[in-house]
């Protein structure tokens, strides 16, 4: 059961659903660090002061969220997929699997946690 | 030897399109149906096939299944039995349709119904114009209809033993088959199949000559099966040479290249064909075709006459769309095999060995027949043959392109209904007794303990030579009688012939000794039944009798394995039609 | 010409090992590798392996030469560099020498339920197809089974159970272009589950060993394809 968690437990379970959440999400992360490269163009030395204030725009705050989240699914979507690829003894993939979902977890918590701090 | 024993209702021997039509119409049944195959169903040589299924469909044309009735007869050069080939040519629309249902992809007309092209014989009105009768996927009409039954056989959830090579019949005292000995190729066990009905659906033996169109696997395993447990073979001396092989390979190439408008041309650039057969020309049967090749390689007019001779075969003036479409395998084999691009020069043909008209002799419904008392027809209790390998007699002397598909089709579905309903009302095993399976066994036993012979590759060497030398498209009485004496001799050689290999897992030195016992079998009986014929009729040219000789020689000859030789009638009996009477044979 | 050949039966040999033959190959011959391989069993009778029509239509014949999987019948031996070494399939389990298991991939075959499925009754004659329709077909049907792409392709290695592979997937494509079949959505949604299809990853090796020319990757693509179509 528990082993049939760790091959089945993609992100929806569904092949279709995790490619188009895959396909989508690089689309979102694209687009947003063609953002950030825009910025960092514009700004070359970037010191803190610059970087708070471009992170306390509301918009910039509310897409970074969106694409921390579309990083979270892409993430788990790719990271699955190589895991089941090529680690195929139970306990490891097991615990491969929860460290990599604890971590894109803790991740997306702290990139909330920094945003909001500008508040 | 230790032996596995299976049960079934039905056994068939081979997954060709006959074999697999049966275990089709069986699989419906309820019975307890299996298929023993020696390769995986979809390598079988059915795949091979180009050109297309006749059937008198009528989506081009009008057309009638009494045409295609009288075109075969004709073809046959009135060898063909008239009952068989009615019923061939009346089910051939039914049959079309079936498999079309099941998926297979035909070729389509603008108007969306099965596409048909012209072949070789086939005519309109009694022989008054080409017909377009030939049911065609592409050129790969035998890989649709394979892959096809395979499909639905899975479906079906048909029982197949793949690469299961059958040995021997098992008979009882009585005469009736009682199933086959086989061996599993993979592990070298070996097991009696007991079954109630054994279909024999194992297809040619084109591989008795040097060049063949033939697959390595066409080695007449159920004609030497038939051979050893007591049964003739009938009409062996007819062997189809198709026009247009490639020469020293043998790689086939359609007859529907002439049927989409392609045509032949000696060394001057000649049409030939114009001057053998004015009305259908290149059109007309095979054994015309190929008789006036060989005539046109034998007159200088060939391109490579020091060596491997040949005459080619132009297409470029159909285009690129039409070969492309049309004839897409063809181009590919052609480029491959030869070096040569259709859509730009023609391709080197010559005449090569294709299909054996003749084989185990059977009634309407598959059923082996036998002489019994008084040289009478006697049904053989339990056994039926099916596909290239039985003479039901629809080819006669001579099959026409796009015949033998359908004779598949038809009389594998014919075999599965009669033996269904002989099964149903209450067939029983056959009972046997210990020594009718060790005799099944001598052979294998041979193989496994003679230590001293020689290797069979120079015996099968030689008999592929004396075969290709001695029994080809012209036959004359003294280098036959030097043929048979040759082949005699070959036989008691192989008899001490010894297996260097003799593991158990998938041997195949094993597998091709014993089908060198086969090979051997058909082609002494084929030089038999040639050298006894003294006409000319359809495939058997002899250059010594070169007429057709109807007062003495209408009639279907029966070879048995001592080589002793008897006749039996050919049937002028249609069901729902006059006779066709025999007429002179013009194309 | 030298040829360095697979060698492996069970029943004697601890390990597989390679062995050498040569063979006498004329300057332009046009020979195959299949013929060679038939001169080499001649000198050698313990040397097996498979082989039926020896024109590329029937599929036997699949093996790794020189590094691709191959159709021994369809490689001239001019064609590639001495010496010359032939294996059986990759990723596939040896029986003996070059002949391999089919069962997996036959099984794989037979989950896409290659079959027309139409449970309308059929008319008295033909389902009518117009050429257009039929065309779909075409680069789909032609398959012949050999394996060559399925023991080729990196996620049927990582997956050889849960992933159908190149030449099942190909199957399915067909069946799902066929507008007499009406299963379509039962196809698909036999197909959604992560691996089955989902494993694909372009990796393109199906198509450019397939001895029969054809793509099983833009088949795969055309699945997906549908199924972003379907919306289910």
């Amino acid at each position: 059961m528990v082993n049939k968690l760790t091959t089945d437990m993609s992100l929806t379970g569904n092949g279709l659903r995790d490619w188009i959440v895959q396909r989508f999400s690089a689309v979102i992360l694209g687009v947003y660090f063609f953002v950030l490269f825009g910025f960092f163009v514009f700004h070359p030395h970037p010191d803190y002061l610059i970087l708070s204030e471009f992170f306390s725009v509301t918009w910039v705050r509310v897409f970074s969220l969106i694409a921390l989240l579309s990083l979270f699914l892409h993430a788990w979507v790719g990271v699955w997929t190589v895991i089941t690829d090529y680690v195929k003894p139970f306990p490891l993939r097991f615990l491969l699997e929860a460290f990599t979902i604890l971590l894109l977890i803790i991740y997306f918590f702290w990139g909330i946690e920094i945003l909001w701090r500008f508040v | 030897m230790k032996l596995t024993n299976y049960s079934f209702d039905a056994v068939i021997v081979g997954a060709g399109g006959s074999g697999m039509y049966a275990s089709l119409q069986l699989a419906h049944s309820g019975l307890k149906v299996a298929v023993l195959s020696k390769v995986y169903p979809t390598r079988s040589h059915t795949v091979s096939a180009q050109g297309g299924i006749a059937a008198a469909l009528g989506n081009v044309h009008e057309d009638d299944w009494r045409w295609h009735m009288f075109d075969t007869v004709k073809g046959s050069d009135y060898l063909g039995d008239q009952d068989s080939i009615e019923y061939m040519c009346k089910n051939a629309p039914t049959a079309m349709y079936e498999l079309e249902h099941m998926g297979m992809p035909f070729s389509r007309l603008e108007n969306g119904k099965i596409y048909q092209r012209a072949f070789g014989g086939q005519t309109l009105n009694y022989g008054q114009g080409v017909a377009q009768r030939t049911c065609a996927v592409a050129d790969r009409t035998g890989h649709a209809l394979l892959h096809t039954l395979f499909q639905n056989n899975i479906k079906a959830k048909t029982h197949f033993f793949n690469e299961w090579y059958a040995i021997d019949l098992v008979k009882n005292a009585a005469g009736d088959v009682a199933g086959v000995i086989a061996i599993c190729i993979a592990t070298g066990e070996m097991a009696f199949f007991n079954s109630k009905v054994t279909i024999l659906a194992t297809g040619g033996a084109g591989r008795i000559f040097e060049t063949s169109t033939n697959a390595l696997i066409n080695t007449g395993d159920g004609l030497g099966m038939a051979l050893r447990a007591g049964m003739p073979l009938q009409d062996i001396e007819m062997w189809q040479f198709h026009p247009t092989g490639l020469p020293g390979m043998g790689i086939l190439i359609t007859e529907a290249v002439r049927g989409e408008g392609g045509y032949l041309i000696n060394k001057d650039g000649e049409r030939f064909m114009e001057r053998y057969a004015p009305h259908a020309k290149d059109l007309a049967s095979r054994d015309v075709v190929s008789r006036s090749i060989a005539l046109e390689l034998r007159a200088g007019k060939g391109f490579n006459p020091g060596g491997m001779d040949y005459v080619k075969l132009k297409l470029d003036h159909l285009g690129a769309d039409v070969i492309n479409s049309r004839l897409p395998g063809i181009r590919e084999l052609a480029i491959t095999f030869a070096h040569s691009d259709p859509l730009v020069v023609p391709i080197p043909v010559t005449p090569t060995c294709h299909y054996m008209m003749g084989g185990i002799p059977t009634n309407m419904h598959g059923q082996v027949i036998t002489l019994g008392e008084q040289d009478k027809d006697r049904i053989v209790e339990g056994l039926y043959a099916i596909g290239e390998c039985a003479c039901v007699s629809v080819h006669g002397a001579n099959r026409l392109g796009s015949n033998s598909l359908l004779d598949l089709v038809v009389f594998g579905r014919a075999a599965g209904l009669h033996a269904e309903k002989a099964i149903k009302s209450g067939l029983p095993l056959h009972p046997i007794r210990e020594s009718d399976i060790e005799h099944a066994l001598t052979r294998v036993e041979r193989w496994n303990t003679n230590k001293n012979g020689e290797d069979i590759k120079t015996i099968h060497d030689e008999m592929q030579k004396v075969m290709q030398s001695d029994f080809g498209v012209f036959r004359i009485e003294e280098s036959m009688i030097e043929g048979l004496k040759k082949l005699k001799a070959l036989r008691e050689r192989l008899k001490d012939a010894r297996l260097k290999d003799t593991s158990q897992i998938f041997n195949t030195a094993r597998i091709q000794a014993l089908e060198l016992d086969n090979l051997m079998e058909v082609a002494c009986a084929t030089a038999m039944a040639a050298l006894t014929r003294k006409e000319s009729r359809g495939a058997h040219s002899r250059e010594d009798y070169p007429k057709r000789d109807d007062l003495n020689w209408l009639k279907h000859l029966v070879v048995f394995s001592d080589l002793s030789v008897n006749y039996r009638p050919v049937n002028m009996r249609p069901d729902s039609v006059d006779p066709l009477k025999p007429m002179e044979r013009v194309y | 010409m030298r040829f360095s050949i697979y060698r492996y039966n069970p029943e004697t040999d601890a390990k597989p090992y390679m062995k050498d033959y040569e063979v006498d190959v004329p300057h332009d011959s046009d020979m195959m590798v299949l013929q060679a391989l038939m001169l080499i069993k001649d000198q050698d009778e313990t040397l097996s392996f498979r082989a039926s029509c020896r024109e590329g239509v029937c599929g036997s014949d699949g093996m790794n030469i020189n590094g691709l999987n191959r159709l021994a019948c369809l490689t001239p031996v001019s064609s590639l560099k001495a010496p010359i070494t032939i294996r059986p399939l990759v990723n596939m389990t040896v029986i003996r020498d070059l002949v391999v298991d089919f069962t997996l991939f036959f099984q794989q075959y037979e989950k896409v339920q290659p079959y027309l499925q139409n449970h309308a009754e059929p008319p008295a004659t033909e389902r009518l197809q117009s050429p257009e329709e039929r065309a779909a077909l075409d680069g789909l049907y032609e398959c012949i089974l050999c394996a060559c792409c399925t023991s080729f392709c990196p996620s049927s290695w990582w997956n050889p159970e849960k992933f159908i592979g190149p030449a099942g997937l190909l199957w399915a494509a067909r069946f799902l272009a066929d507008t007499r079949d009406t299963a379509t959505e039962e196809r698909l949604a036999n197909l959604q589950d992560p691996f089955s299809v989902y494993r694909c990853r372009t990796i393109m090796n199906c198509t450019v060993v397939c001895p029969k020319n054809l793509n099983p990757a833009a088949a795969i693509a055309g699945i997906r394809h549908k199924m972003v179509e379907k919306g289910s």
